[in-house]
């Protein structure tokens, strides 16, 4: 296949394989993976989206009104797990995919057969974890954290889960073997490490992080698996085994997963705020050195998930302590942003403002993040929808915002049409107003002592989750809208330049929007001045 | 792409690389196993949490008569075994380095007979190294015929060294359905009942 591609290419340098079984299933080219990852994401976001449906729909008034407990478990857990695997992760591969290559001058992603593979596991990953719905016994409904001994008593749904997220984890250990490889071996001669886009380094960090964890994760399904199935005692305490343990392996894959989910954002802020700022990004060398210190620190914090378990003083207040840490880099990263924007020319297209809303609202989330992690008051909010306010305004406002931002922000280069600005404004607006409404009142609750995953509540939750409420129907209207800014864009948008925004710098922008099937072919003459971060004479 | 272009240095590195992270995800997929190991002896060794559950030997303590430690005894049943469990005390005052006994009633309540393991427990866990159990029904599976009850001992000593910061100990246990050694017992039985088959 590769000689076949080769000498075709060779002929007409643009031309795409014709048929939809050459061009998407045996592609091997970074941008049509790209697009694939996000077709894929995009439709899993609606699936999660509509399972938090039910969840919100039956928690709108106290009581039990429209579904049976075990199924509100059943969502909870399914939400939880689709939008994190199926979701926020291949958003950022699709993003990584499309980008890297053109960011760092390379023709393609280093190893493309594998890239290709990776994607189309992940298809029959998701048909296996969404059957679960239609099988005797149910979906998982443990919870996405899948803590024994809850998570392995229900059907066969265990084994499906398990091999699923098998399927996952090799799907994302192979993607991200491969943005190693083309980040550390396909760079254009003269781009060097510290001339990269944040986001290209950002990536690179993600990519270590999820080859170190994911493994860990499978391990530990796996001990789910043979206790269930094959008579193991890894946390069973009748034969010896300790379910705490099972807390302590997933949460040391767990706390570096959701950095994981994060650092792309951050890389993606960090390319659109200098854009529309006008301004280079202030202080590179920082944001490069505070995404390494929080990608290690993500090791060694992980027992702050696990604080009422009964662990010693001392380890209680050595994760304290470590997790607080954590806000010292990311409290670098928030600083340099608005300091990039301060004295900048700035505007407020569509990228810019997700971007801007991105910062204010995940500093939110990361602000509840540090009260979680004082131990004396995560006794009380341990388990409480505080948590849950807490993580979706770093996930939903954080990294789902940075991932709109980011499509907008590129758009222009992939299909070389602008968006219609006024409609994405309100895109924009609409999703700020009602996210807020969503989830801001679940702080309320949780303070007030609402537990999670629960399908009934004391009445006297019961107003702040009907506001919670509207706004969930609110953000539902969302996806619709995005859709159709988009769906219009493609068809009747305003061609856009290849240099689609005023102040865009970065090797992508080099090349013409909509960008040609294969970019850098030859590789570029890397100048200075076309990076994105403008001035790399450090 | 295409190799042609990439020179076969870099098809050769990316190999290389390939290989080298597929080690370190091997090496990782291992680490979540000897986790198991590690945690025991981070529990045991660095904490001091006893995990095993074995006999310790109660000798070599003098008795402390100055001072008093409250014992708080609970039993409780995992919901997948239908037994009734509890202590026949419920608390103890006794002297630091003194042998006493305590007494716990099981009764198992289905229809076969199951064997059972418990799994015991202590808080504050800062005082679990300090409670020796020098006999303990927990150290063996405990087999229960239908409606059979059972006392049951256990003879502990708290170690004088028992922080003064400590004035009391709950020993917790919890009682588990030990699966295969059940359907085990279920089989022998059966081959008793019809020894030609």
């Amino acid at each position: 296949m590769t000689t076949h591609a080769t000498a075709h290419h060779d002929d007409h340098h643009d031309d795409k394989p014709h048929g939809f079984l050459h061009r998407w299933v045996f592609s091997t080219n970074h941008k049509d993976i790209g697009t694939l990852y996000l077709i894929f994401s995009f439709i899993m976001v609606c699936v999660g989206a509509a399972f938090s449906g039910v969840i919100r729909t039956e928690l709108m008034k106290p009581g039990l009104q429209f579904v049976q407990p075990y199924f509100f478990n059943e969502m909870t857990t399914m939400h939880g797990l689709v939008m994190i695997f199926g979701a926020i992760m291949p958003s950022f591969v699709g993003l990584a995919n499309w980008m890297i290559p053109m960011m760092i001058g390379a023709p393609d992603m280093a190893l493309p057969r594998m890239n290709n593979w990776s994607f189309w596991i992940l298809p029959f990953a998701f048909c296996m974890l969404l059957g679960t719905l239609f099988i005797p016994g149910g979906a998982p409904a443990g919870g996405w954290t899948m803590y024994p001994p809850l998570s392995i008593q229900g059907g066969d749904s265990v084994a499906m889960m398990v091999f699923a997220i098998h399927l996952m984890g090799i799907s994302s250990i192979m993607g991200s073997i491969n943005i190693i490889a083309t980040i550390l071996n396909m760079r254009a001669p003269g781009m060097d490490l510290l001339k990269m886009p944040v986001f290209v380094w950002s990536w690179l960090i993600t990519a270590f992080l999820l080859i170190a964890v994911m493994p860990v994760l499978a391990g530990a399904v796996t001990m789910l698996l043979t206790d269930r199935y094959f008579g193991t005692s890894f946390f069973n305490a009748a034969g010896g085994g300790d379910p705490v343990m099972y807390q302590h392996i997933f949460w040391f894959f767990g706390h570096p997963e959701v950095y994981i989910m994060i650092l792309p954002a951050f890389g993606i802020i960090s390319e659109i705020v200098p854009t529309f700022s006008r301004k280079p990004l202030f202080g590179y060398q920082a944001m490069v050195y505070a995404l390494a210190s929080i990608a290690f620190l993500s090791f060694i914090v992980w027992g702050h998930h696990m604080f009422t378990v009964g662990m010693p003083l001392g380890g209680e207040l050595y994760f304290m302590y470590a997790t607080m840490l954590i806000a010292i880099p990311t409290g670098v990263k928030v600083f340099n942003w608005v300091s990039t924007m301060w004295g900048g020319s700035l505007t407020f297209e569509a990228p810019m403002l997700w971007a801007i809303s991105f910062i204010v609202l995940f500093t939110i989330g990361g602000f509840s993040g540090v009260m979680l992690a004082l131990v004396p008051a995560d006794f009380q909010y341990q388990d409480t929808y505080f948590v849950v306010a807490h993580f979706h305004y770093v996930l939903v406002t954080g990294a789902l915002f940075a991932i709109i931002g980011a499509i907008y922000y590129w758009w222009p280069k992939w299909t070389g049409r602008m968006y219609n600005e006024t409609w994405a404004k309100v895109h924009f607006w609409w999703s700020v107003v009602f996210v807020n409404v969503l989830f801001f009142p679940q702080h309320f609750l949780g303070l007030a002592g609402m537990p999670r995953r629960i399908p009934d509540y004391n009445v006297a939750f019961a107003d702040w989750n009907f506001v919670s409420t509207i706004g969930a129907y609110g953000m539902y209207l969302t996806p619709f809208m995005f859709f159709f800014i988009l769906w219009h864009s493609k068809k009747h948008g305003a061609p856009a330049a290849a240099r689609a925004w005023e102040g865009a710098r970065g090797l992508e922008w080099t090349v013409p929007s909509p960008a040609p099937f294969h970019t850098f072919a030859t590789p570029p003459v890397i100048r200075n001045e076309d990076l994105a971060h403008g001035d790399v004479s450090h | 792409m295409s190799a042609e272009n990439a020179s076969g240095d870099a098809v050769q590195r990316n190999q290389r690389l390939l290989t080298r992270a597929l080690i370190v995800c091997g090496g990782m997929f291992l680490f979540g196993f000897a986790c198991v190991p590690l945690y025991r002896i981070a529990c045991e060794h660095v904490f001091k949490n006893r995990i095993y559950n074995t006999a310790d030997s109660g000798k070599g303590f003098a008795v402390d008569e100055s001072r008093w430690v409250t014992v708080q005894f609970v039993g409780n049943v995992n919901s997948q075994l239908d037994w009734s469990f509890a202590p026949e005390q419920v608390t103890m005052r006794v002297h630091p380095g003194a042998v006493n006994d305590a007494w716990y009633d099981a009764t198992n309540k289905a229809s076969m007979a199951i064997v059972g393991n418990a799994v015991p427990s202590i808080a504050p866990s800062q005082g679990s190294p300090y409670f020796n159990k020098i006999e303990c029904f927990c150290f063996t599976e405990q087999v229960l015929k239908p409606g059979e009850s059972r006392r049951m001992p256990v003879k502990f000593v708290v170690d004088p060294k028992l922080p003064k910061t400590i004035d009391t100990l709950t020993l917790s246990y919890t009682f588990y359905d030990n699966r295969p050694a059940t359907k085990k017992l279920a089989q022998e039985s059966q081959n008793a009942i019809s020894p030609n088959s």
